[in-house]
């Protein structure tokens, strides 16, 4: 069954390894990086040195290996990426369901919360987010968290409007009609029967969020809003930490954006490739 | 028509009044104290304090602030600034322009690209084209606008010696001065919508390829252009602009990382300057003028819908 469907997509199966040795790198990051990221070393790391073999991305303006730097930011990157994306789909999840198995009342006041949710635009509500529950940017698990939810608040409306949309058509089934009937409790039924019925959707769509999690990882570090600092780097951040050396050297501009180009391209095609798999009717909305 | 539009513009109003709420507490929640932001020292007296907050109005109730505020939303006077003590709204107006035109060359751009390749796609479906344009229109969607930004700065100027100038004049002062600036940053905006468009537009023209009256039209013996052009593309509009409504609020909120990189003295810089140096007044006036715009815009595409299909009347 595996096989089969690795033969019917292949680009998605292609992806789906990408995706994995992604994250494997990201967990044995400190194992694979030749040297710690916030090494800083003029002799061993000459200032802006072109890819070579002994540094296969080459140095950067701060005497520092920029592989070691893409290895160990893949974790910020990448986990961030994760992390939003399960907050996004937990807050999604459960307006879209709350909303769709109670209607009335409780649905509108869902959907109005969302459409205040959909009046920022995405990236200026993460930045105020940002700026008003995290105006210290050092790193903790805390700072983490938060930053994560910045962009989860952003991701939620999406799932929750799909999660609505697959209870609304579930509500109405028999099996529904039965269990309520038998005195189970509200909560019971939506977590026991709905639920388990609506999994399929919220993989998928919580499948192709992460390259937009990452996308938006990259945007707010890049803007000097993210958490990362000399030990613990991010993609986006090793952007703008290189911008004054871009025309110098160009493989300071090219890296991190190809590493995040290449995560988010794997990610949405493996996505793209679940959809298919797992739910033909999502195709069309979104 | 009426009535569908009065109940359209009521509920922007009211999801932008919620806002403005949001927005409003939200502010008045930061942890830490305003005066010492606008002082810019640790060590500040209490009666300095006692001073800043009384000329802020932070003594009054939340409700009174917030009624003066919006009051003062309503006739134009948006607070100063805390550290340069400017006009906030002054601020915001003058970078309208920038900011504006940006996004109008960004949509341009996005528009003449997709529009072309998914009616491609869709016409020489399954082909090698089709499959091409589809792999490669996915590839675009991944790549971040402000790395597509970097190597737009960097790969010209390695190769050809070429930089645009650097920063901002007005369109009406020297125009092609202006679009040179504009043009790599409204590519950069622009490619990842467009990308998104490309796809729903091969997707919508497929259907409606589909449709009876387009080979009523061919048996007619009209022209393939014209068919394709004047009677499927129209109908596969509805989808294309729905989701252009939706990547709006995408679209403004990438100027501000494109502003940053290209020195654009827009509306996204002065946000991303705002936000750096803490100035929450105008950060919360930025906050609501974006939110009031992607709202309104969002009401324009829903009401253009009945230009491009005059079958809905919104009765």
């Amino acid at each position: 069954m595996l096989w089969r469907t690795a033969r019917q997509k292949p680009l998605g199966a292609i992806a789906f390894l990408v995706c994995v040795l992604l994250i494997l790198v990201a967990i044995g990051a400190d194992v694979l990086a030749p040297q710690a990221p916030e090494t800083v070393d003029p002799i061993k790391n000459p200032r802006l040195q072109a890819p070579s073999l002994d540094h296969p991305m080459g140095t950067d303006n701060l005497f520092r290996d920029i592989f070691s730097r893409i290895i160990v930011g893949s974790r910020i990157s990448l986990g961030v990426g994760f992390t939003a994306v399960a907050i996004g789909t937990i807050i999604g999840t459960f307006l879209g369901l709350v909303s769709g198995y109670f209607r009335g009342w409780i649905d509108i006041f869902v959907s109005r919360l969302m459409e205040v949710v959909l009046g920022f635009p995405p990236l200026v509500l993460a930045i105020f987010f940002l700026s008003v529950f995290l105006p210290d940017r050092s790193y903790s698990l805390k700072s983490f968290m938060l930053f994560s939810l910045s962009i989860g608040i952003i991701i939620a409306p999406t799932t929750a409007r799909i999660v609505r949309g697959s209870v609304l058509t579930i509500r109405n089934l028999q099996y529904i009609e039965a269990a309520e009937s038998m005195g189970n409790t509200p909560t019971r039924i939506m977590l026991r029967h709905v639920l388990p019925n609506v999994v399929a959707p919220i993989i998928v769509i919580a499948s192709i969020q992460i390259g937009n999690a990452i996308l938006a990882e990259a945007a707010l570090s890049f803007l000097s809003l993210g958490i990362s600092d000399a030990s613990r780097p991010s993609w986006g951040g090793m952007l703008q930490d290189m911008r004054p050396v871009w025309l110098e050297a160009w493989w300071t501009a090219v890296i991190p954006g190809l590493a995040i180009s290449l995560a988010v391209l794997a990610f949405n095609l493996f996505g793209d490739a679940l959809r298919d798999v797992l739910d033909p009717r999502l195709r069309q909305s979104s | 028509m009426g009535q569908y539009l009065a109940k359209r513009v009521l509920f922007a109003v009211g999801v932008l009044f919620v806002i403005s709420i949001v927005v409003f507490t939200a502010v008045r929640m930061i942890p830490g104290d305003v005066c010492r932001i606008v002082l810019n020292t640790p060590d500040v007296t209490e009666a300095q304090c006692e001073a800043i907050r009384d000329e802020l109005g932070l003594d009054e109730p939340l409700v009174t602030q917030y009624l003066s505020y919006m009051g003062g939303l309503l006739t134009g006077d948006w607070g100063t600034t805390l550290i340069s003590k400017r006009s906030v709204w002054d601020e915001i107006k003058t970078r309208i322009p920038v900011t504006l035109e940006l996004t109008l060359l960004a949509t341009t751009f996005a528009f003449i690209i997709a529009l072309p390749i998914g009616i491609i796609s869709a016409v020489r479906q399954d082909s090698v084209i089709d499959y091409v344009l589809r792999v490669l229109s996915i590839g675009w969607l991944s790549i971040p606008s402000f790395w597509l930004g970097t190597m737009l700065i960097v790969f010209p100027a390695q190769w050809w010696g070429y930089t645009p100038p650097v920063g901002y004049v007005d369109l009406w002062e020297d125009p092609l001065k202006n679009l040179e600036q504009l043009y790599l940053p409204a590519i950069s905006l622009g490619l990842a919508l467009s990308a998104s468009l490309a796809r729903v537009t091969r997707s919508a023209m497929l259907e409606v390829l589909r449709q009876d009256y387009i080979r009523t039209s061919r048996a007619k013996g009209l022209g393939e252009r014209l068919v394709i052009l004047r009677h499927a593309l129209r109908n596969a509009m509805i989808p294309v602009i729905t989701l252009f409504g939706l990547q709006i609020g995408v679209l403004l909120g990438g100027t501000v990382v494109l502003e940053s990189i290209f020195s654009l003295p827009g509306l996204g810089l002065l946000t991303f300057n705002a936000v750096t140096v803490k100035d929450y007044p105008q950060v919360q006036g930025l906050v609501l003028f974006f939110a009031t715009v992607l709202v309104t815009v969002n009401l324009l595409v829903d009401l253009s819908y009945a230009w491009f299909d005059p079958r809905i009347r919104y009765a």
